[in-house]
């Protein structure tokens, strides 16, 4: 798989509650919207009301936060199920879920939990990215998650694993610069030898978001602007993966329409100046 | 205490230690909202520490966001509960239930799903308000389920003509469901929600606070008043309906399987003689095929 698979969409922003009367009633414009897959997995009602609405309008991707590739539990057929059912109503043109575990011994944490890196877990993960995409017939980028803890158990880098995994998978990247930079500040790494050392030619779409710093760890919180050395990050990763379809996510103390969408747009200035670049 | 492998050998090596953080995580905190002390092992067993951080505290943090992730989402969908308990006390009772009931489904919105039944089994946890928090807290599941459960092809009326009454069955939409309750919840609700607003945070995985416990505005108990409803969605909107008993009665056989006959028979087995039953039912029935609550 290569990021051909994945066409750049433009700059979007993430589907949010408090956005959806101005979206539906004002019709902004804008490049693509992702949704959070499980707020439209179910059975009818509001939420999927909204949806084909905004489907009317405006080019949507599919973002999970439940699939937990990294699980040592099987694949969860029924929820597969649920999610194709979503894939064929929203033709999204690729999905992506997080590089993560949350669930074990049918417990969930809802969380994004740091995966062990070791060879025989990205032997594992990889292959329940591939039964997904088989069942789904739709293209899936993971992403990296943030992290406040890394196990002792770690054989790899992150990016190593990352690595390995995709090409095991032969799947997308979903690369989150936000969170190679909160990851890099609790855990003591330069986000730019993350950066430099993951297939770019596999990444399929950026995310953005801000975080909140506190005396001993930064949180990924989505609930800032993009602040500035995120963006330096941005700026690098435009420069490896070419034009990619960019996301800003704002989840938290989420301002109006306009502020989110304009923050998100500042990604363009990175993407103009990558192309006044020589070759 | 749960041991961890050193080494991740194979998959049963994966699972006992997503088992042995999964068990750190979803134990209660203490009364000052931390990971308990004796999960020090553990996450010495599991967490590499660094500099800024040690094992303990970095487990923690993913403790805490379970947590307050989880009470986040019970504080959202009970306003109910939490306005008739008070804040204190719903925070007991949802860590309590929390505790007694880890969420087993990848979705949150099934989190309160046996709230009803662990209120009825701890008393204490409600005190004096247990009657009215159990019809509560089916209130406010009920609308759970009108949120967003499927509205299947509604059945057309015209099907119940020349129908056999002896045989012919129908069901009820997924979204609809039948409360009978002892108090006047429905009102009591409306004034609730009045003083609510409510967001949740989508795909960040922080959480980090716990959420300040806030003074409510006071609203009277609801009456004690016994209350045939049903809960349902017309549209995308919620709505409650107050139903006569005998038509509540009705509407509960139907849902039950029961044949229209007996369903009908047995709804009005004890109704007074002092009204056209016969005009009553076709009234009912042709009032709730025109809100689609019937299916095959």
């Amino acid at each position: 798989m290569h990021n051909t698979s994945f066409p750049n969409l433009g700059v979007g922003i993430g589907l949010r509650v408090p956005h959806y009367r101005h979206i539906l009633e004002k019709k902004p414009v804008c490049d693509w919207f992702e949704i959070i897959s499980e707020n439209f997995m179910v059975d009818g009602g509001r939420p999927l009301a909204v949806l084909d609405q905004i489907l009317e309008q405006y080019r949507v991707v599919q973002h999970g936060v439940s699939m937990y590739f990294g699980n040592a539990d099987p694949i969860n057929r029924e929820h597969l199920k649920k999610l194709k059912r979503l894939v064929k109503r929203t033709n999204t043109p690729w999905l992506s879920d997080h590089l993560c575990w949350g669930s074990v011994n049918g417990r969930y944490s809802h969380d994004l939990l740091p995966i062990p890196y070791t060879m025989s877990v990205a032997k594992h993960t990889a292959q329940k990215i591939r039964q997904a995409q088989d069942f789904l017939e739709v293209p899936i980028c993971v992403e990296n998650v943030s992290s406040y803890a890394e196990f002792k158990q770690n054989e790899m880098t992150e990016w190593e694993f990352l690595s390995e995994v995709v090409e095991r998978a032969d799947c997308g990247i979903l690369l989150d610069v936000n969170n190679i930079y909160v990851s890099s500040q609790n855990h003591d790494f330069d986000p730019f030898d993350y950066l430099r050392a993951v297939p770019h030619h596999r990444v399929g779409q950026i995310h953005i978001a801000g975080h909140r710093r506190y005396d001993d760890i930064i949180l990924d919180t989505h609930d800032h602007p993009v602040p500035d050395p995120e963006w330096a990050l941005y700026a690098e990763a435009i420069q490896h993966c070419g034009h990619v379809s960019t996301l800003l996510e704002w989840d938290d103390r989420i301002p109006s329409f306009d502020e989110v969408h304009n923050e998100a747009l500042k990604a363009n200035q990175f993407i103009h100046d990558h192309d006044l670049v020589p070759a | 205490m749960t041991s961890c492998p050193p080494k991740l050998h194979s998959l049963a090596d994966l699972r006992e230690l997503q088992r042995s953080m999964a068990t750190a995580l979803m134990s209660p905190l203490t009364r000052d909202d931390a990971l308990r002390a004796s999960f020090k092992d553990s996450a010495q067993a599991l967490i590499q520490p660094r500099a800024k951080l040690d094992s303990f505290d970095r487990l923690e943090i993913y403790a805490r966001q379970y947590w307050f992730r989880l009470l986040d989402c019970l504080y959202d969908d009970y306003p109910g509960l939490r306005a008739l308990l008070g804040e204190r006390r719903f925070h007991q009772l949802s860590r309590a239930y929390l505790a007694a009931h880890p969420s087993e489904s990848w979705t949150m919105r099934n989190l309160g799903r046996h709230l009803e039944a662990f209120i009825r089994e701890q008393p204490k946890l409600t005190g004096t308000k247990q009657r009215i928090a159990i019809d509560v807290a089916r209130f406010e599941w009920a609308q759970v389920l009108a949120f967003d459960e499927a509205a299947l092809k509604p059945l057309n009326i015209d099907k119940l003509l020349g129908s056999d009454p002896a045989t012919f069955t129908l069901k009820l939409q997924p979204h609809v469901s039948l409360l009978a309750l002892d108090h006047a919840i429905d009102d009591w609700f409306i004034a609730v929600r009045n003083t609510e607003h409510v967001s949740r945070s989508e795909t960040s995985n922080a959480r980090i606070e716990s959420r300040a416990l806030t003074k409510t505005k006071r609203v009277p108990l609801p009456k004690l008043q016994k209350l045939w409803l049903v809960v349902h969605r017309s549209g995308t909107d919620i709505y409650f309906k107050r139903l006569d008993r005998e038509a509540w009665l009705l509407l509960h056989s139907l849902s039950e399987g029961k044949t229209l006959l007996t369903a009908i028979e047995s709804a009005l087995a004890d109704a007074t003689f002092d009204r056209d039953w016969s005009a009553q039912v076709r009234e009912w029935f042709q009032s709730w095929a025109a809100l689609g609550w019937f299916t095959h």
